[in-house]
């Protein structure tokens, strides 16, 4: 709770140097839509201006600056406008009751919401699998460790398009499936990585307290160590959750999907509204907030329950 | 047929002999521990060949690495190009650029505790937000050459860095710190002889993680613009146009930039920290 009123603070300024930002940034087309409504611009013509710096503009007139600050594609919106827009894509339509409408993020964050939590699961299977192999075979650890290492290495956005080509080649329908193969890619590796230490975590002396109970292999792995690995999984979880949702995003960015935020980026960018790329990447960060806040809670509750502190 | 079980019983033989390497008594030697992942690897690839031989896989769907490879001798040309503008233009001066500018900020943040709990919060969060997003918008700022590649790289590799650098420098223990005042050594002295190299496993951990982003990000935003060059250029192209096996050239070039870049960064890492514990095993 001591940082609290720090992060309040730092979010203040981030939020002014924001809004001053904005002028800079607007002020030529600010200038631009005066001069069409008819004021007197110094220079004039929007040609011209582009060799005079947004500062000797700001100076030159200073009654046209504000508004940049209300322009319908700008540049740079304000954190108010962003706020608006969502508002509009997502509480007010659900008061319509529209909340579902193809139009609402609340339909594109849950098209992108289904893929994470796929590619999440599919990514978590994967990597625990692997971690038990590694731990428990030495030529799966030899094998597969450096080339895991490897395989995060590989840009997988440029996989990407190939992944999503493939899979309608061979007759895999929409793109839920191609999207939630990137996002596990992306989410299996700190799961592995994070398991393999978690289920190494025992010490020696609990081990052979185990072997003196005559305990079977798979009794160890159950009494010992998978319960004495939960606290590595779930911070390797939440690595894993915003790597999933990366990668749905990333999968959702090329080649034409319609739905999803990812899509409403591209959307946005290819028909020139600023406020629908900035509010997509809002609803994005909102929604990462929320998975790796549930998964924080979830960790809280199980590892209390467990006797183990946070 | 007969290629496809060729190179199932080549997988399976390979799985033998890597099970007896990795149990043998030579198992801890360097050759071994590089000969298993180079069979495991080399497997993968016959297994692909197989595959898509003996089930005569149409190239348009999945080339075969051999195809691959042979398109890939036939186009440096162009690779070397795409290489160029991608990764030595827009992933590389955009790492250079973010990790200075990260860790300018860290050294400011550091010597205030309140803006450290303030922005460590905030810095951890935008670390996990889905920043390739703003590959659009920068596009939009910076136009369509590598300057805009470079500014989505800068704000992509960031947060990582600065989230890992401000931890790296809080790494050092009282005692250590005490003892430093005790030689009476300036805030500078300090900071270059006891605080950074004690940083240097954060920093690097930092500068690992950036290097696949440095790449993703500067291919991404070739997807919303670019030159007729790059990589990210010539991946969305070459699906269009059906030259697959181009494609997969492009992500071999990628791959092996990355793992280059990353394994670069993790030989420094060896150098420079070879008190670390991680470092001694």
């Amino acid at each position: 709770m001591k940082s609290v009123l720090p992060v309040l603070a730092v979010l203040s300024v981030i939020v002014g140097l924001w809004y001053a930002a904005v002028a800079p940034m607007n002020v030529r087309g600010a200038l631009d839509q005066a001069e069409r409504a008819g004021a007197e611009i110094v220079p004039e013509g929007s040609f011209t201006r582009f060799d005079v710096s947004v500062w000797r503009l700001m100076l030159d007139n200073p009654a046209h600056v504000a508004l940049g600050y209300a322009l319908d594609r700008p540049r740079l919106p304000t954190p108010a406008q962003v706020g608006a827009e969502l508002w509009k894509t997502t509480g007010d339509m659900a008061m319509r009751g529209r909340a579902f409408s193809k139009r609402s993020l609340f339909y594109h964050g849950w098209i992108t919401l289904q893929s994470t939590l796929f590619g999440f699961a599919l990514g978590t299977v994967l990597g625990i699998a692997g971690a038990v192999g590694v731990v428990y075979s030495r030529v799966t650890e030899m094998s597969l460790m450096p080339l895991a290492i490897i395989s995060q290495t590989v840009p997988i956005v440029a996989l990407a398009p190939m992944i999503i080509v493939l899979s309608s080649q061979l007759g895999v329908e929409g793109r839920a499936v191609p999207k939630a193969i990137i996002s596990a890619y992306l989410c299996y590796f700190p799961v592995l990585v994070g398991m393999v230490s978690g289920l190494r975590a025992p010490a020696l002396s609990q081990l052979d307290l185990l072997k003196t109970y005559d305990a079977s292999g798979l009794q160890t792995f159950l009494k010992l160590r998978l319960p004495a690995s939960l606290p590595y999984l779930f911070t390797s979880l939440k690595i894993g959750i915003a790597a999933a949702l990366v990668g749905t995003i990333v999968g959702e960015l090329p080649t034409g999907a319609i739905s999803g935020l990812g899509a409403r980026i591209l959307i946005g960018d290819q028909f020139g509204t600023p406020l629908a790329i900035w509010s997509a990447l809002f609803a994005a960060a909102i929604l990462a907030g929320v998975l790796i806040t549930t998964l924080d809670i979830v960790q809280r509750l199980t590892l209390r329950r467990m006797g183990m502190s946070v | 047929m007969i290629v496809l079980a060729g190179a199932l019983v080549f997988w399976a033989v390979a799985w033998a002999v890597n099970a007896r390497l990795a149990n043998s008594r030579y198992r801890d030697t360097r050759a071994v521990r590089v000969a298993v992942p180079v069979l495991f690897g080399v497997t993968l690839l016959i297994l692909w060949e197989g595959l898509v031989r003996g089930l005569n896989v149409s190239p348009v769907i999945l080339p075969a690495p051999s195809a691959v490879a042979a398109t890939f001798a036939a186009s440096t040309g162009i690779l070397w190009i795409d290489f160029v503008q991608t990764f030595l233009k827009g992933a590389l001066s955009g790492y250079a650029i973010g990790v200075c500018a990260a860790m300018v900020c860290a050294l400011v943040i550091d010597r205030s505790l309140f803006l450290t709990r303030g922005l460590l919060p905030i810095g951890n969060f935008f670390a996990a937000l889905p920043i390739v997003g703003i590959a659009p918008i920068m596009v939009s700022w910076f136009g369509f050459d590598w300057q805009s590649k470079a500014a989505v790289v800068v704000v992509m590799v960031f947060f990582p860095i600065l989230v890992n650098v401000v931890q790296g420098l809080r790494a050092t223990e009282a005692m250590q710190r005490d003892l430093m005042h005790t030689y009476a050594a300036s805030y500078i002295q300090t900071l270059l002889k006891l605080r950074l190299p004690a940083a240097l496993p954060f920093i690097f951990n930092g500068l690992k993680i950036a290097t696949t982003l440095a790449l993703i990000g500067a291919i991404v935003a070739e997807y919303f613009g670019s030159p007729t060059r790059g990589m990210g250029f010539r991946i969305s192209t070459g699906i269009g146009s059906l030259s697959i096996d181009l494609v997969w050239a492009e992500i071999a070039v990628a791959a092996l930039a990355g793992s280059v870049f990353y394994g670069i960064m993790a030989f420094i890492e060896r150098r420079m920290t070879f008190w670390h514990p991680a470092q001694r095993g």
